[in-house]
């Protein structure tokens, strides 16, 4: 039987990655551990090793193929005593259960990979990004992924300011566990781009005691997850020595890193700790659903005074959307952005949370349900204006979070609605959340764990009684 | 041992000396008359300060925790000769000597001992929370550790501006065993980072002797595995903290890392006011006063040694009684801090 060479996967999180190179040919011979191919994404670039012995027989993927699929077949090698053109010839002609190869094949090398393409834009379409006219119409765009977006805001504000500098596990040399900071350290040097050892604890404090001094750091946490070691040093250093102080003494910094579930990782790695941060005074809490806002948003939480923390998603890391090229785009921390107007219902969320709530705004459309779509940005100061006038005008509100139900994000919008806008409900705020549980591995218990767009939909169904 | 000879090709005779674990010598050290009358107006201050805080506390015009510094005075003291302008001071708790140490107006922090709107926080931080950016003072902190690795920040920004200013970063025994401490000796010899390491070591953590608790009571080895320096210090003789302190600091300004002092002191007092102090007895507390008191050893060196008359030293001590005494009246009389104080100071 001939076997069949597939795309792997760098991550838990790709999708899809390029076909750098075939390192082997048709009809060389190959041995357990061989390196045959490389692949790469924006993120990292891996060797796919032979695990069988035999001939490789088709290259069904020719090198410099963007955006392969993970999983999609790429070559077949003729094991011991096969025929390897016959085998080719096979291999070629079916792909059962996969898209037609040709296509793929046919892009030309040329077409780099996206993220290095820049596409420039007219304008923004008010329904891709936002509807309150927050970039002008005809500011020129640049199209780049959300790990671009975070890199180009940390670069642009460390060529601004020399008192910004990034420290963090895997930071410098190795461009960033999750390639967030690549480049950085060639362009500013070790002085500024400082990989830290693994210790959560210890670097968040020499961040915070340098922040007190009058520098401007930027902690990575390589996630989240890592930050509860060091999360004393967040609240109890860094948030609250202003208050200690008389005002006095203050600590501009920007604690950021991936936050949330990625995929597959376990439940250790995949917290939502959105609600804890958005819980103390003396933080501000962030976090952007798409590159533009992350870009603008990041520059304002480097040039602001006080101590910011930035919740980043891994995987809206790959995602690419329009940002404004401006150098001076900077976003207002605090303000929410109405995604998608609409008059029926509120739909309230943030971060990945919105994926959900656009794609259900989509379908409930096809029902004739106009949704309006909120993404708040910052979580701390919310904007609670925007979200009551837009309860004002639809009398419903729905919340999207993965974090977990009890004191969540969502929660804490439904007891401000009741507060402030209980006269406009005319339906109970539901909240869609993650689970009420540690996440699980397995695939389909993951999947059951986090929220999904059918159940934003039916929370929706439910608060129109329809 | 091992440490000291791999050092011994590049480090001064003081690191060599520390790496033996030698407890330094403090008849080395000697004091002009000038600088042991200085000492001696320095932590008489602390001293009364504290008496009085402690009178204060009794009187219900302090609340919550208060934890003097009644005995450990030499060691603040003695480091703050040993330094210069702009060098940082950060500590733990027991950090009302610290403050007045740098020169912070104790009218200033005695009212924010009483929750009062002229306290230096304004009322608003209280005995553990205080800091001052003129006097380059960082807090006052109440998380046990959490200002080691704070300091070592500080530390981290003198290094990273290239100026030769270093961190005094202070804590105690207790402190000692958490495990940001390590993190933080890691990193600063990782990146020879200008700070000194004081560990107070009073015996006492809270009411936990260091043998019930250390597995190494040889605080000044604790930094070893991380090729960092250290050495013991008689802290009740501020002539022997200030020599110690000098070559921690001249250490730290030629950018060969950081230092480790560790200070044997001892708190009189209880670990705060709340304290009955049952874990060890009032003789092993009055043996300590009358042998080996900080004050009292300077007080003998003017009288004897420099001759300083009963006048000199009576002025000295009135002088010192008279601003705690302000200090208490402000204190007492500062209105509390105006209610819309409770909503400011949260962002800037």
């Amino acid at each position: 039987m001939p076997i069949d060479v597939l795309m792997p996967a760098l991550s838990p999180t790709m999708e899809k990655g390029n076909l750098a190179k075939w390192l082997k040919a048709e009809g060389d011979s190959i041995k357990p551990g061989d390196v045959i191919a490389e692949i790469e994404t924006d993120k990292a670039t891996m060797e796919v090793e032979a695990v069988d012995e035999g001939v490789l027989a088709k290259i069904l993927v020719p090198a410099g193929t963007n955006d392969v699929a993970v999983n999609q077949k790429i070559a077949v090698i003729a094991s011991e005593g096969e025929d390897a053109s016959a085998v080719s010839a096979a291999g070629g002609a079916s792909l059962p259960g996969q898209a037609d190869p040709t296509p793929v094949a046919a892009a030309p090398k040329a077409a780099a990979a996206p993220v290095s393409a820049p596409q420039t834009q007219a304008a923004l379409s008010a329904a891709g990004y936002d509807a309150s006219g927050e970039i002008p119409a005809g500011t020129e765009m640049v199209t780049m992924t959300m790990r671009e977006a975070l890199r180009d805001a940390m670069a642009e504000e460390m060529r601004r300011d020399g008192d910004v500098f990034v420290m963090g596990e895997e930071v410098a040399e190795y461009q960033g566990a999750y390639k967030v900071t690549q480049g950085l350290l060639q362009e500013f040097g070790p002085r500024r781009v400082i990989d830290t050892p693994i210790t959560e604890h210890g670097f968040a404090g020499i961040g915070v005691g340098a922040g007190l001094a009058g520098l401007k750091p930027i902690v990575e946490f390589m996630t989240f997850n890592f930050a509860m070691q060091a999360i004393d040093q967040i609240i109890n250093s860094a948030a609250k020595t202003l208050y200690m102080s008389g005002g006095q003494m203050g600590c501009a910094i920007v604690f950021r890193g991936p936050n949330g579930a990625a995929a597959r990782v376990g439940a250790q790695h995949s917290q939502d700790y959105t609600a804890w941060y958005s819980q103390i005074p003396g933080l501000l809490v962030i976090s952007p659903s798409n590159a533009a806002d992350a870009k603008g948003l990041m520059k304002a939480a480097i040039r602001n005074p006080n101590p910011v923390v930035f919740l980043e998603n891994e995987i809206l890391y790959g995602q690419s959307a329009p940002v404004p090229k401006d150098e001076n785009f900077v976003l207002p921390i605090g303000k929410a952005r109405i995604a998608r107007p609409g008059k029926d219902v509120t739909i309230v969320s943030f971060s990945i949370g919105m994926t959900y709530a656009l794609k259900a705004a989509d379908e409930l459309a096809k029902e004739g349900i106009e949704a309006e779509v909120i993404d708040l940005r910052t979580i701390r100061p919310m904007d609670v204006d925007t979200i009551i006038a837009s309860v004002q005008k639809t009398g419903r509100c729905v919340t999207v979070e993965e974090g977990w139900p009890q004191s969540g994000v969502g929660a804490e919008i439904a007891a401000m609605l009741m507060d402030r806008a209980f006269d406009w409900l005319d339906a109970p705020v539901l909240r869609v959340t993650g689970k009420d549980v540690p996440m699980p591995y397995a695939a389909n218990l993951e999947k059951l764990a986090l929220p999904n767009v059918a159940e934003v939909v039916q929370a929706v169904r439910s608060v129109t009684y329809r | 041992m091992a440490f000291a000879a791999r050092k011994s090709a590049t480090a001064s005779k003081a690191a060599t000396a520390k790496a033996t674990g030698k407890k330094s010598s403090s008849t080395a050290a000697t004091f002009s008359r000038e600088e042991d009358v200085s000492a001696y107006r320095e932590m008489l201050m602390i001293r009364r300060f504290e008496e009085k805080a402690g009178q204060m506390y009794g009187m219900g015009l302090i609340g919550g925790f208060c934890h003097l510094y009644i005995g450990q005075e030499a060691v603040v003291i003695g480091m703050q000769m040993a330094s210069k302008g702009g060098d940082a001071v950060i500590t733990g708790y027991r950090d009302h000597g610290h403050m007045l140490a740098c020169g912070m107006d104790p009218k200033g922090v005695m009212a924010e001992l009483t929750g009062r709107r002229g306290g230096l926080s304004k009322g608003k931080g209280g005995s553990m929370h205080m800091f001052s950016v003129e006097k380059h003072f960082y807090g006052g902190h109440g998380i046990v550790g959490a200002q080691v690795s704070l300091g070592t920040g500080l530390a981290f920004a003198n290094h990273y501006r290239g100026n030769d200013n270093v961190s005094l970063t202070y804590f105690g025994d207790g402190a000692s065993n958490q495990g940001q401490v390590y993190e933080s000796f890691n990193m600063a010899e990782l990146w020879k980072l200008p700070v000194v390491y004081i560990i107070e070591n009073n015996r006492y953590a809270m009411g936990t002797s260091v043998s019930r608790a250390s597995a190494q009571t040889d605080f000044s080895k604790r930094g070893l595995s991380f090729n960092i320096p250290g050495e013991q210090v008689d802290g009740m003789d501020v002539r022997a903290v200030k020599a110690a302190g000098e070559r921690a600091v001249e250490w730290c300004r030629a950018r060969k890392g950081p230092y480790i002092l560790e200070m044997q002191t001892y708190r009189y007092r209880g670990h705060s006011m709340s304290d009955p102090a049952k874990y060890r007895s009032k003789d092993e507390v009055q043996k300590m006063r009358e042998e080996r008191d900080p004050i009292e050893q300077v007080r003998r060196r003017l009288i004897e040694d420099w001759k300083v008359g009963e006048d000199e030293l009576k002025a000295i001590d009135a002088k010192v009684r008279d601003i705690v005494n302000e200090a208490a009246e402000f204190a007492t009389n500062d209105p509390e801090p105006d209610p819309a104080e409770l909503w400011t100071d949260i962002l800037r």
